[in-house]
C-alpha cells in the first residue's frame, strides 16, 4: 500500500457555477484499480464524488476519464503506474453532467449515424454465411472496440469541429464495410464523406494513443480513405 | 419536481441480450421502450466470455439430443425437461440468425462458425467432451450485444438509458408500467405499458468474490418479491471455477476447453482424481468443490488459498488467437503472460440459476401452481424457466437469454391484444418519491460501503460453495441483524443530478432482500444437488426434493412452498463424468 494524492475536478451543476479541484488522500495497493481508488473515497471519505462504474475489468466502457491529462479507463489503470500525484479528470471532450460523469449522447447518435448494422439484401442461407479466417481478421480490431470515447474526445479535429464524426464512428463504419458479409459500401461511404466525414482526420494518432483496447484505429481510418479514393475514380471513370 | 408519463405497447427492462432480443422481436407488434440503468451496450452481458452453445456439428458429429441430456445431466436432473427440450431444439436456428444478424463468430478454414469444448457438453450422451461452444474469440457477449442493439436501432426501439427502475406496478394481476429515476436528471419516469419485460440480469454482486459487474445487484428479483410474486430455486448459484485470486474477474472455461489445466501446489492434474472421464471439462458446480477442496487440504499453491490454471502448454497461436481477452487481462491485472506463466485462480461468484419463475414463453408465474401474471414476462438470468436446475452448463445462459428473450417477444405479440393498456396512478409515483426523499434525508452513520462489504463477506464464508445447517443459520441471524443497520445507513449526497450514492443505498437495500431469500431457501434444502451443497446433507435426495422452490414474502417472514420437476425424457440418474 502506498499514498496517493488524487486531484480530481469535481462540478456539481446544482451548486457549482464552475468545476473546482478536491484533493483526496488515499492508499492503494499496487495491483489496485484506480477505480478501486475512486470507489473507496467515496465509500469511506466522500460519497458525493460521482463516476461511472460497471464491469471493473475493462469490458463495458464505463469508466473512461481523463487520467494525468490522458483518456484512460479507470479499471485499467493500475495505482502501480500512477505518480503518487494523480490528476483526474472527466473525459476530455464531452459536456460535463457532474463531476466525472460526461454526457455521451452526441456520440452515441454520431456512431448511428454511419448505418452500424449489417446490411445484406441477399436472402440468407439455411446455414451460416460463409466467411474465411482470413476476410474476419479484416475486421478482427475493429469489433473490439467498447465505445468508452476515448478516442473521440482526444481527437484535435473533432476540438475544432464538433459535428466531426471522430474516429470511433468512422471504426464503426469500417467495420461494416470490411466485412465480407455487408453488401452497403456505397450507402455506408456517403453517410461518411461529407465535410465532418472522413476527411476531417488528419493523422494525429491521439487516438490510436488513448485507445484501451490497443486498436489500431488510424490504419482502419487509412483503409477507409483508400477505398474512397478507389470508388471516386471508379465513379469518374463511369 | 413533477414526474413525467410515457405511454408505451411494451416496455423491456434492460439491454443485456434478454431484453435486445425480446424488445426486437416484441418491436413487431407495437411500440417498445428498454430501460437500462447504464447505456444500453454496457449491460454485463458484454462480458461473456467463451461462447454460446448450439449443436452445429461444424467441427464434429452433435445432436441437440445430446446437448438436451447434457444440460439436463448438468442440471443434476432440477431443470424441467421440456423448457430445456426447446432450448437445445432451437439453438441452431438461434445461432444462424445470429450470424445472419452480423455477429461475428470466429471462423473453421472452411468459414463456418468455429466450435470449441466447454464444461459438461459431450458427445454420445457423456462419451467424452464435445466442440458445442460457437464463439467470437474470447469476446462472445461484447459480439452478440452490438449486433442485437444494432438490429433494434434499426427496428425503431426506443431506447432510455440510464433510467434506474425503482418500482414495476402490478395491480389487479396485471402489469401496469414501471417507475423509474432518469439518473442525468433525477427526475421520475412513469411507463404505462400494455406489457412489460423484465430482462434486469443477475445478482452476482451478492458475494465477495464475483465475476459479475458492480451493477449486477438484482434490483427487479427484489422488487417483484416485495410486490408479492415469488422467486423460485434461488439457493442455487453458481461458483464459475476460474476467477483471478483476489479480483473474482472471470477466466472463461473456454480456457480449458483450449487445453488448459488446473494444477495443485504438487503440480497435479487434480481434476483426473475427481471426474477421470472428462477432467478438468467437469461442470462447474464439481470443480470449484474440488479446487475448494484442493486448498482445504493444503494443496494450494503454496498452501494457500488459490490453485493454477496452466496455459504454458497451449501454443501461444490458439491464446492469441481465440483467447486474446484472458491474455490481456492476466498482462493488466496480474502482470503476467499466460503463455509463461499458470494463472492464478480461485471459484468466483457467476450466475444464479434462480429468478423470477416464467413458463416456457416467459410468462411471470404468480405462484407453483402454474398461475401468470398478466402482461408480465422475464427472460434472461433474472428469469428461472427452469433450463439450468441446480446447476449452468457454460454457453448455455446466452443461449437462454436469445431462445427465451425471443420467446417472450413472440408471446407479447400472440397476447397483445388481450392486454389493456394500464395507467400508473399518481399516488404510485409518489410513493415511489417519498421513499426517494426519505433516503435522502437520513442522516444515520453507517456507511453503504462498509454495510455492503459485511453483507457480501457473510454470503461468500457462509452461503457460497460449503454450506451446513449452522453456516446458514448464522448467515440469516447476520442479515437480520444488517437489515436492521441498513435503517442506519445515512447518506452525504443530498443532490438530485446523477446521484449513484442514492442508487447505491437503494441497491444495497435489495441485495439484502435477496440475501435473505437465498440462505433462506438453501436453510430449507437438506440434500445436496448441483452448486448447492451441503456438507450436513452431502447426498441428492430425489425422493424428497426433486422439486422447485417457490419462495414468498409473507407478514412472518419468508413462505417456500414447492412445484416438481417436468421430467419428460431422462430419468435422474446418478451423476458421474
Ligand atoms: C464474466 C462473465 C462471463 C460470462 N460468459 C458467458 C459465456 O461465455 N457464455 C454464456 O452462455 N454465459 C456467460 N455468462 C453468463 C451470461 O453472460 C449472463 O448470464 C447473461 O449475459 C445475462 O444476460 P441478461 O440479458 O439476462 O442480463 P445483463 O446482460 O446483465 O443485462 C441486464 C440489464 O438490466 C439492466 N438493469 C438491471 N437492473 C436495472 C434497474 N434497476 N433499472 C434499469 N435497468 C436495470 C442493466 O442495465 C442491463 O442493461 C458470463 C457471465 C459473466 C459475468
Ligand atoms: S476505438 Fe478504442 S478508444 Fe475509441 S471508443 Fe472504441 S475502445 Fe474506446
Ligand atoms: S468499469 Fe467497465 S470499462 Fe471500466
Amino acid at each position: 500500500m502506498r499514498p496517493y494524492r488524487l486531484k480530481i475536478l469535481r462540478f456539481d451543476p446544482s451548486k457549482d457555477s464552475n468545476p473546482h479541484w478536491q484533493v483526496y488522500q488515499i492508499r492503494m495497493g499496487e495491483y489496485e484499480r484506480l477505480l478501486d481508488g475512486l470507489i473507496r473515497i467515496k465509500g469511506e471519505i466522500d460519497g458525493t464524488l460521482t463516476f461511472r462504474r460497471s464491469c471493473a475489468h475493462g469490458i463495458c466502457g464505463s469508466c473512461a476519464m481523463k487520467i494525468n491529462g490522458k483518456n484512460s479507463l479507470a479499471c485499467q489503470t493500475l495505482a502501480k503506474d500512477l505518480p503518487e500525484e494523480t490528476v483526474v479528470e472527466p473525459l476530455q471532450g464531452y459536456p460535463v453532467i457532474r463531476d466525472l460523469v460526461v454526457d455521451m449522447g452526441e456520440f452515441f447518435r454520431k456512431n448511428d449515424e454511419v448505418m452500424p448494422y449489417l446490411i445484406n439484401p441477399e436472402p440468407p442461407p439455411d446455414r451460416e454465411r460463409l466467411q474465411s479466417p482470413e476476410e474476419q481478421q479484416r475486421i478482427l480490431q475493429s469489433i473490439t472496440c467498447i465505445m468508452c470515447g476515448s478516442c473521440t474526445g482526444a481527437c484535435p479535429s473533432y476540438w475544432l469541429d464538433r459535428q466531426y464524426l471522430g474516429p470511433s464512428a468512422l471504426l464503426k463504419a469500417y467495420r461494416f464495410i470490411f466485412d465480407s458479409r455487408d453488401r452497403a459500401t456505397k450507402e455506408r461511404l456517403r453517410k461518411i464523406l461529407h465535410e465532418h466525414g472522413l476527411w476531417r482526420c488528419h493523422t494525429i494518432y491521439n487516438c490510436v494513443e488513448v485507445c484501451p483496447k490497443e486498436i489500431d484505429i488510424t490504419y482502419h481510418i487509412k483503409a477507409l480513405k483508400r477505398l474512397a479514393l478507389r470508388e471516386a475514380l471508379r465513379i469518374r471513370q463511369g | 419536481m413533477a414526474a413525467e408519463f410515457h405511454i408505451h405497447d411494451i416496455v423491456v427492462i434492460g439491454s443485456g441480450l434478454a431484453g435486445l432480443r425480446a424488445a426486437l422481436e416484441a418491436k413487431r407488434h407495437g411500440t417498445v421502450a428498454v430501460l437500462a440503468k447504464l447505456y444500453p451496450t454496457r449491460c454485463h452481458s458484454t462480458a461473456a466470455q467463451g461462447g454460446i452453445a448450439a449443436a452445429l456439428g461444424n467441427e464434429e458429429p452433435d445432436s441437440p439430443e445430446w446437448h438436451f441430456y447434457d444440460t439436463v445431466k448438468g442440471s443434476d436432473f432440477l431443470g424441467d425437461q421440456d423448457a430445456i427440450e426447446v432450448m437445445c431444439e432451437d439453438a441452431i436456428r438461434t445461432v444462424i440468425e445470429l450470424e445472419h444478424m452480423g455477429v461475428p463468430f470466429s471462423r473453421t478454414p472452411e468459414g463456418k462458425i468455429a466450435q470449441r469444448r466447454f464444461g459438461g457438453h459431450t458427445r454420445d450422451f457423456g462419451a467424452a467432451p464435445v466442440r458445442r461452444a460457437c464463439y467470437s474469440a474470447d469476446r462472445t457477449g461484447h459480439a452478440i450485444v452490438f449486433a442485437l442493439y444494432e438490429q433494434c436501432q434499426l427496428a425503431g426501439v426506443e431506447f432510455f438509458s440510464e433510467f434506474h427502475v425503482l418500482d414495476i406496478v402490478v395491480r389487479d394481476g396485471k402489469a401496469a408500467g414501471v417507475i423509474a429515476l432518469e439518473l442525468a436528471t433525477g427526475k421520475l419516469h412513469a411507463f404505462q405499458a400494455r406489457a412489460v419485460v423484465v430482462a434486469s440480469g443477475g445478482y452476482g454482486r451478492l458475494f465477495k468474490t464475483t465475476s459479475n459487474a458492480i451493477t449486477n445487484t438484482g434490483d427487479c428479483l427484489s422488487i417483484l418479491f416485495q410486490r408479492g410474486l415469488p422467486l423460485e430455486d434461488m439457493e442455487f448459484f453458481q461458483f464459475h471455477p476460474t476467477g483471478i485470486y483476489g479480483l473474482g474477474i472471470l477466466i472463461t472455461e473456454g480456457a480449458r476447453g483450449e487445453g488448459g489445466v488446473l494444477r495443485n501446489r504438487q503440480g497435479e492434474r487434480f481434476m483426473e482424481r475427481y471426474a477421470p472421464t472428462i477432467k478438468d471439462l467437469a461442470p462447474r458446480d464439481m470443480v470449484s468443490r474440488a479446487i475448494l477442496q484442493e486448498i482445504r487440504e493444503g494443496r494450494g499453491i503454496d498452501g494457500r488459498d488459490f490453485v493454477y490454471l496452466d496455459l504454458t502448454h497451449v501454443p501461444e497461436g490458439v491464446i492469441e488467437e481465440r483467447l486474446p481477452e484472458i491474455r490481456q487481462f492476466c498482462r493488466v491485472y496480474l502482470g503476467i503472460d499466460p503463455s509463461d506463466s499458470p494463472i492464478p485462480v480461485v471459484p468466483t461468484a457467476h450466475y444464479g440459476m434462480g429468478g423470477i419463475p416464467t413458463d416456457i414463453d416467459g410468462r411471470v408465474l404468480s405462484d407453483e401452481r402454474g398461475n401468470v401474471v398478466r402482461g408480465l414476462y422475464a427472460a434472461g438470468e433474472c428469469a428461472c424457466v427452469s433450463v439450468h436446475g441446480a446447476n449452468r452448463l457454460g454457453c448455455n445462459s446466452l443461449l437462454d437469454t436469445v431462445v427465451f428473450g425471443r420467446r417472450a417477444g413472440i408471446a407479447i405479440g400472440r397476447e397483445l391484444k388481450y392486454l389493456e393498456p394500464s395507467t400508473i396512478q399518481d399516488e404510485e409515483v409518489k410513493k415511489v418519491e417519498s421513499d426517494i426523499e426519505r433516503v435522502l434525508s437520513r442522516k444515520g452513520k453507517v456507511r453503504t460501503a462498509h454495510l455492503r462489504r459485511a453483507l457480501q463477506e457473510c454470503m461468500m464464508q457462509r452461503c457460497s460453495v460449503f454450506r451446513s445447517e449452522s453456516s446458514l443459520k448464522e448467515a440469516l441471524k447476520e442479515i437480520g441483524d444488517l437489515r436492521e443497520m441498513y435503517q442506519e445507513v445515512g447518506i452525504q449526497d443530498k443532490g438530485r443530478v446523477f446521484n449513484t450514492e442514492l442508487t447505491e443505498v437503494i441497491e444495497l437495500g435489495h441485495l439484502i432482500t435477496l440475501a435473505e431469500i437465498v440462505a433462506g431457501s438453501a436453510l430449507q434444502r437438506t440434500e445436496s444437488r448441483g452448486a448447492h451443497y451441503r456438507e450436513d446433507h452431502p447426498e441428492r435426495d430425489d425422493r424428497n426434493f426433486l422439486k422447485h422452490t417457490f419462495a414468498f414474502s409473507t407478514d412472518r417472514g419468508i413462505l417456500f412452498r414447492f412445484k416438481d420437476v417436468t421430467i419428460t425424457r431422462f430419468q435422474p440418474e446418478e451423476r458421474r463424468y
